[in-house]
């Protein structure tokens, strides 16, 4: 009874300790030995080696997946942080009504991708959306077709992507704004120094743990993302939009290749883990305050 | 590290709503850059608006003045038709039924999974900040590690466990996934939450013969609303908008509503019905749009505890 009332805490803990290790790190497991398998439609056990992380580098679809999010991630990345950080500014100068544009603002992170993504495609059909109603405007030659065209298609999935996740950099950023200490500001001003030289050479310096947050932040986004691209371009035209999450399932669910769909599972996972593992590191280290 | 500290500080005390004073705006205030302040502030909410607006008013025209008028317009006759047939006839794939069955799906499936995942999370934070034991650190550095795996590497393996376990395509299937890949971050929440009570307060209840769950039960419960608030809202948010889990893992009767509204809008039988898309769309965001409108503040909280661990 004694022994139940001392571990009653662990016992506790039990069960998520159990659910952990098979269902994150085991599944990793199982995962990576797939990756290592010639798994086709159904899993094998038999290890062959890297053959499929071969056949993956040289796939040209993978390759497009891969260039796509560079180009998505870093554009997505750089414009929100940009653009967060500038309404967060605007926002910090005393603004009437300040409560409701941070409401619009951050709104759409509320929002499913799916339905963002069925907005955005509605918005960009360049039969009926937004091409239409400004020729409708008298600008006859207006073009805004990316949504079909193969080289240009990534971008509207940057521009949906930024239009969701951009007010909550902006959150974060007001929040990492308003804890600066006042007494250096007030005493920067007594100086004469001017308002745009406090931000760039006192207030952001100081908010260099919030630029790793968003970053982070977004960076897990972009790597994960697959709802969106799935309702705006559904990876195409053609595969010219697909990313690693879409390659993926693909090769899972509907190539029925195991091998191929574990295999990219497991450079994604390498990719995050290249990212947040330094942070959290760090992030966990220096705890000595209990 | 030290601002981050600060920064959850002044998060937890919704500072975000009180600009602060002294600000930097202070100096010459030229009029004309206020005014442009103002318009450029202005013109972004009009573009995070935009597309609200768009499929509002899209989902109140008939098609006919789909195609003969402007995106941008209001509709001219309002009609609530594309919402009737979006709720109950419109096709996802081969079933016709409209969002109706989907849209309880996800009530049923998102519900369960909330409420299971916050308890096990609010023990699991409570042992985390005030049951220390030796390699209690390493664990939570583990289950917060949990949080970060893209869920890709998971897919194919649990897709075969569902199946071992038989509960492939089923409600009580996308139940246990949400619940299993959701204890990451509402142990974080309450961890976070209980690590600012005093250590001397659980000793001193200790003393007085009060066991583990007499002291959570008495002392941290009644305490836990706005945390509860928080994990509940992030939860839910994260489960109504879950599609990866969705399309991976259900059936044809098991399907959440962000799943088949993805099949609605993709169906290639018929008129393609933009007001109706739009419609399903709306309906498939509101609970998580009600959710946002009347808990905000809280929704914030959960968002920036998920990526600032103070």
């Amino acid at each position: 009874m004694e022994w139940l009332e001392r571990n009653v805490p662990k016992l506790v803990l039990a069960p998520s300790f159990v659910a952990i290790l098979i269902f994150v790190y085991g599944f990793i497991g199982w995962t990576a030995w797939i990756s290592l398998t010639k798994s086709r439609l159904m899993p094998k056990y038999d290890l062959d080696g890297f053959g499929q992380y071969g056949r993956l580098f040289s796939a040209p679809r993978w390759d497009v997946a891969m260039n796509n999010l560079f180009i998505f991630g870093g554009l997505f990345i750089v414009i929100s942080m940009v653009l967060g950080l500038m309404l967060a500014i605007f926002l910090d100068q005393k603004i009437r009504a300040e409560g409701v544009l941070r409401t619009i603002y951050l709104y759409p992170m509320a929002l499913s991708l799916i339905v963002t993504g069925t907005a955005w495609k509605w918005i960009l059909n360049p039969g009926l959306g937004i091409q239409q109603a400004i020729r409708g405007w008298g600008f006859e030659s207006f073009t805004f077709d990316w949504l079909i065209r193969p080289e240009m298609a990534i971008y509207t999935i940057v521009l949906a992507a930024v239009w969701q996740a951009s007010g909550f950099v902006m959150a974060l950023f007001l929040a990492g704004l308003r804890s600066v200490d006042t007494e250096i500001i007030r005493a920067a001003q007594v100086d004469g120094i001017p308002t745009h030289r406090i931000y760039s050479a006192i207030i952001i310096p100081t908010m260099a743990p919030i630029f790793l947050s968003a970053f982070i932040v977004l960076a897990h986004l972009a790597i994960k993302a697959f709802d969106l691209v799935i309702a705006l371009t559904g990876g195409g035209p053609g595969y010219a939009t697909d990313l690693p999450a879409t390659y993926m399932y693909a090769m899972a669910f509907s190539r029925g290749d195991l091998g191929q769909a574990a295999a990219s599972a497991m450079i994604m996972m390498l990719v995050i883990f290249a990212i947040v593992v330094p942070y959290l590191y760090s992030e966990l280290r220096p705890r000595r305050d209990q | 590290m030290t601002s981050k500290t600060v920064l959850t500080k002044r998060l937890s005390r919704d500072a975000l709503t009180t600009p602060h004073t002294g600000s930097v705006a202070k100096g010459r205030r030229n009029t004309l850059l206020r005014w442009g302040l103002y318009a450029i502030l202005i013109l972004f909410a009009l573009f995070y608006l935009m597309p609200l607006f768009v499929m509002l008013t899209t989902s109140l025209k008939s098609l006919e003045e789909i195609r003969t008028g402007s995106l941008l317009a209001l509709p001219r006759d309002i009609t609530f038709a594309p919402w009737a047939e979006a709720w109950s006839t419109a096709c996802a794939g081969t079933q016709c039924e409209g969002l109706r069955p989907f849209f309880w799906n996800s009530v049923l499936m998102a519900v369960p999974a909330v409420a299971i995942s916050t308890v096990i999370g609010a023990l699991n934070g409570y042992v985390f900040a005030q049951w220390r034991f030796p390699g209690a650190n390493l664990f939570f550095a583990a289950i917060l590690f949990g949080c970060f795996i893209p869920f890709q590497v998971v897919l194919l393996p649990m897709a075969q466990m569902l199946g071992l376990m038989g509960l492939a395509g089923t409600i009580p299937g996308l139940i246990f996934v949400h619940v299993i890949y959701g204890i990451g971050f509402t142990t974080l929440f309450f961890r976070n939450y209980y690590v600012t009570i005093p250590q001397e307060l659980v000793r001193a209840a200790k003393v007085d013969g009060a066991g583990f769950f007499r002291i959570f039960w008495s002392i941290f419960l009644p305490i836990s609303l706005p945390i509860i608030t928080v994990s509940v809202i992030w939860q839910f948010t994260q489960i109504w908008n879950d599609f990866l889990f969705g399309v991976s893992f259900s059936g044809a009767g098991s399907q959440p509503v962000t799943v088949a509204l993805n099949n609605i809008v993709n169906s290639t039988t018929g008129v393609k019905a933009y007001n109706v898309d739009m419609a399903s769309a709306i309906i498939a965001a509101l609970p998580t749009l009600l959710v946002y409108v009347v808990a905000g503040k809280y929704f914030i909280r959960g968002l920036t505890a998920g990526s600032v661990k103070g």
